[in-house]
């Protein structure tokens, strides 16, 4: 499988608040993520739960590309999307241990999370549903000229859908000003991308709309804000849609209950090793002087306090009222 | 400061497991993603990982150590030196407030129901008529009884199929290297190899109206979707392809397709992916629709399927999979498709299920038999045609019927049978039909939200007792 191409070092340098601020959103939900598999271990999180262990680079890279206004949708592996909005870590870990404070009331659970004030309109368990929903909200920015992007993410799986490639031809039709992200984690379950389809470049699935693809390293996060401010751009100017492949990999098992017996321990590790997102980010703010080892373990240690009082939270708060169970089923 | 490390519950429905092997031994430091152990679930073999950082203090449980209960601490874990934090216990956090309805909760909502419904209006029609009476087959007195999962028996019936037939072949998502996502084609990518065990790529609608086509060109297809929730996407092509052909087509050609798959809700998925299609697809003129419950009508519907000139709707539950029934030892065992099952005779009331819902009612007959009530139950297997003949007749001598299922009330496969009951014998109701389903809401995520949500053997116990005014 071909990588693409690591950035040059040493570089100039980003920012060094806006560098602090990724290693910091993509250790968050590395964190956030490793106690909700404990959670789930322990039986206070039910049903499916699909980590983000191992893409966080995609993201937080992309979501700092975006204005406010700018929409995000996605799949049911969708912790660290909700938490790179600015979701509250406290009410998306009360949603996956189902109570009253989460930030569906419980109702939802770990795929189906939404906040109108985030602008992240979900959260869906259908594979490929999103990818409609995302091109309309992009019809409803043109149709309003509120100037915003929908940011709409799929799986390498999900690209086999039909609805995805009907949304391409809409999307790129009425010039609708969408990014659409395949998150290539190389993997829909225990399926290989090179098993699945029959063109593995996905950045090239919009060639016969004349919709641009460019791949990315998604595991770089210098190299998805990047691209994730150029595509932005072309999506706003009018321009139509644009294809984001970010290759990554995802460390854990498709959820809690996958065995992953379809890869190698080795292969995992290598991945860990060689192109972990935020071990190999933190490294090189280090070697650059933008961050001090002291800064980095003090982070740690904040996040991990803001993890804990998370789930301190979400196991303490109530089971939502048995009223509810009849609620918001009508306006 | 330590930390323990308790054994993980590594699927929704894991209450012990084997520490099949350590990875780590005491000393080593490990780090957050490090693997400690390999531990065996009722499924598989997982890899468990530390989350906290530091050096494994003590081994709690030796290696090879079967049923270690979720949440026994297996391991500790001591904190580095230096940077020794609150002692944090992982097995300090409890499941607050976790709120069990009562029993009388449940009775009481269910007899308001009950007082509320009035039987619906009387419907004349014919629809539903069960085909020609067809007898279970006969099983030579003497044959070996082997106790299966309801999985394997799926299995070893397609398993039969495929070597009887070589034009059945099996296609879906994870069938063929994965052995299944719920591990129902295991093995058969070993025996009939890739040509006939097909991995697909995640397209609904793509490969259901694929399997359509190849039936049309001849072939058999077993079409697997990983839930039905799922088969939404390929909806059009089951209701307006494979259903309606023969009909448009004056008969020239039909198709021969099998769609197959667990229905209905497993645990804790919420609202996407707990859906009860029973009556969506009994609706559909051209279908046959099968939701069977215990491993020997699994087995034997599941080969009448394969074999049935029709496009046949096999609805199976993803809690069921698990349970173990007597299947008879035969070289051909078939069960009748569009044939219900008196599975206990009764003079009170008559309660009807089917799929997961029949082991339901058979535990709420036994408690009702503890307080006098003599219920006899009827396992539908079939949901089109419906042996509405069956339920009549029972309905005949009991004067009453409760249905049971889990799908939504408005429109069920219980209004159905109450419309047909109202029509057919009327006047032999003591009582209005009643029926126990599942809520009119979306599935809720929330434990105790999705506990009432579903049918319970309260409801089922409550609704009996109405219909015989019995408080
Ligand atoms: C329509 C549909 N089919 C099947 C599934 C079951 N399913 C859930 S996730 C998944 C794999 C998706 O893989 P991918 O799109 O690559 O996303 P990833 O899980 O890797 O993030 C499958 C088959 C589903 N949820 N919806
Ligand atoms: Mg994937």
């Amino acid at each position: 499988m071909s990588e693409p191409a690591r950035k040059e070092e040493p570089e100039a340098g980003l920012d060094a608040a806006l560098a602090k601020k990724f290693y910091y959103d993509m250790l968050l939900i590395r964190r956030f993520e490793e106690k909700a598999g404990q959670l789930y271990g322990m039986g206070l999180i039910g049903g499916f739960c699909h980590l983000y262990i191992g893409q966080e680079a995609v993201v937080v890279g992309m979501q700092a590309a975006l204005k406010p206004g700018d929409q995000v949708i996605t799949a049911y592996r969708d912790h660290g999307h909700m938490l790179a909005t600015g979701m509250d870590p406290k009410g998306v870990m009360a949603e996956l241990t189902g109570r009253a404070t989460g930030y569906s009331k419980g109702k939802g659970g770990s795929m189906h999370m939404f906040s109108v004030e985030q602008h992240f309109y979900g959260g869906h368990g259908i594979v490929g549903a999103q990818v409609p929903i995302g091109t309309g909200l992009a019809f409803s920015n043109r149709y309003k000229k509120n100037g915003a992007v929908c940011l709409t993410y799929f799986g390498d799986g999900a690209a086999n859908q039909g609805q995805v490639y009907e949304s391409f031809n809409m999307a790129a039709l009425w010039k609708l000003p969408v990014v659409y992200i395949i998150e290539n984690n190389q993997y829909a379950m225990g399926t290989s991308v090179e098993r699945s389809s029959a063109t593995p470049e996905l950045c090239k699935r919009g060639a016969s709309f004349d919709i641009p693809g460019e791949k990315v390293d998604g595991m770089d996060v210098e190299a998805v804000y990047e691209a994730g401010q150029r595509a932005t751009e072309y999506a706003r100017s009018g321009k139509g849609p644009i294809i984001l492949e970010l290759k990554t990999y995802r460390y854990r098992g498709h959820s809690m209950s996958d065995p992953a017996k379809y890869r190698t321990r080795e292969e995992v590790q290598e991945v860990r090793e060689k192109r972990d997102p935020i071990e190999h980010y933190g490294a090189r703010l280090l070697q650059r002087g933008a961050l001090r080892e002291d800064e980095l373990k003090g982070m740690d240690k904040a996040i991990r306090g803001i993890v804990n009082t998370a789930a301190e939270f979400a196991t303490e708060s109530p089971e939502p009222s048995t009223d509810e169970l009849f609620t918001d089923i009508y306006a | 400061m330590s930390t323990q490390i308790l054994m993980p519950a590594l699927s929704p429905t894991m209450e012990e497991g084997k520490l099949a092997k350590w990875l780590v031994k005491e000393g080593d430091e490990v780090r957050s993603g490090d693997i400690l152990a390999e531990i065996e679930t009722d499924k598989a073999t997982m890899e468990f990982e530390a989350v906290d950082e530091g050096r494994i203090g003590k081994l709690l449980v030796a290696e090879g150590t079967e049923g270690v209960k979720v949440n026994q601490p297996i391991a500790v874990l001591v904190a580095d030196g230096d940077d020794a934090e609150e002692p944090e216990s992982v097995a300090a956090i409890q499941v607050k407030g976790a709120r069990e309805e009562t029993k009388q909760q449940a009775e009481a909502e269910v007899r308001e129901e009950v007082a509320r419904g009035k039987p619906a209006a009387r419907v004349a029609d014919d629809t539903g008529r069960a085909e020609a009476a067809l007898a279970d087959m006969e099983v030579p007195e003497g044959t070996e009884l082997v106790t299966v999962t309801v999985r394997e028996a799926l299995r070893d019936a397609m398993a039969e199929e495929m070597r009887r037939d070589a034009s059945v072949f099996l296609m879906g998502e994870e069938v063929a290297q994965y052995q299944g996502a719920y591990k129902i084609s295991q093995g058969l990518l070993d025996e009939f190899g890739a040509e006939r065990v097909i991995d697909t790529p995640i397209t609904e609608h793509g490969f259901a109206g694929l399997g359509v086509g190849a039936a049309f060109g001849g072939l058999k297809p077993i079409v697997e979707f990983m839930t039905w929730n799922f088969a939404m996407q390929a909806i059009d092509q089951i209701i307006n392809s494979a259903a309606k052909t023969r009909y448009m087509s004056g008969g020239q050609m039909g198709c021969p397709i099998v769609f197959r798959g667990p229905n209905g809700a497993a645990a804790r998925v919420a609202a996407q992916h707990s859906q009860d299609y029973s009556s969506w697809y009994a609706n559909v003129p051209g279908l046959k629709v099968i939701a069977p419950y215990f491993a020997a009508d699994a087995k034997g519907l599941l080969k009448a399927a394969i074999r049935d000139p029709n496009p046949v709707i096999f609805l199976e539950n993803e809690i069921v999979y698990g349970r173990s029934f007597p299947v008879p030892k035969m070289d051909e065992y078939l069960v009748p498709i569009g044939k219900a099952k008196v599975l206990r005779a009764g003079k009170d009331v008559t309660i009807v299920a089917h799929s997961i819902c029949v082991g339901q009612i058979v535990e709420a007959a036994e408690k009702l038999a503890g307080e006098g009530i003599d219920a006899e139950l009827i396992d539908l297997r079939t949901l089109r045609p419906l042996d509405t003949a069956t339920v009549i007749e029972s309905v005949k001598k009991t004067n009453r019927i409760v249905t049971v299922e889990q799908g939504w009330p408005i429109c069920s496969v219980g209004s159905e049978i109450a419309s047909q009951i109202v029509g057919k014998a009327f006047d032999y109701l003591d009582a209005p039909p009643t029926k126990v389903t599942g809520k009119d809401v979306p599935m809720p995520y929330a434990a105790n939200l999705e506990k009432l949500a579903l049918p319970t053997i309260d409801y089922i116990i409550a609704a009996a007792k109405a219909v015989c005014y019995r408080n």
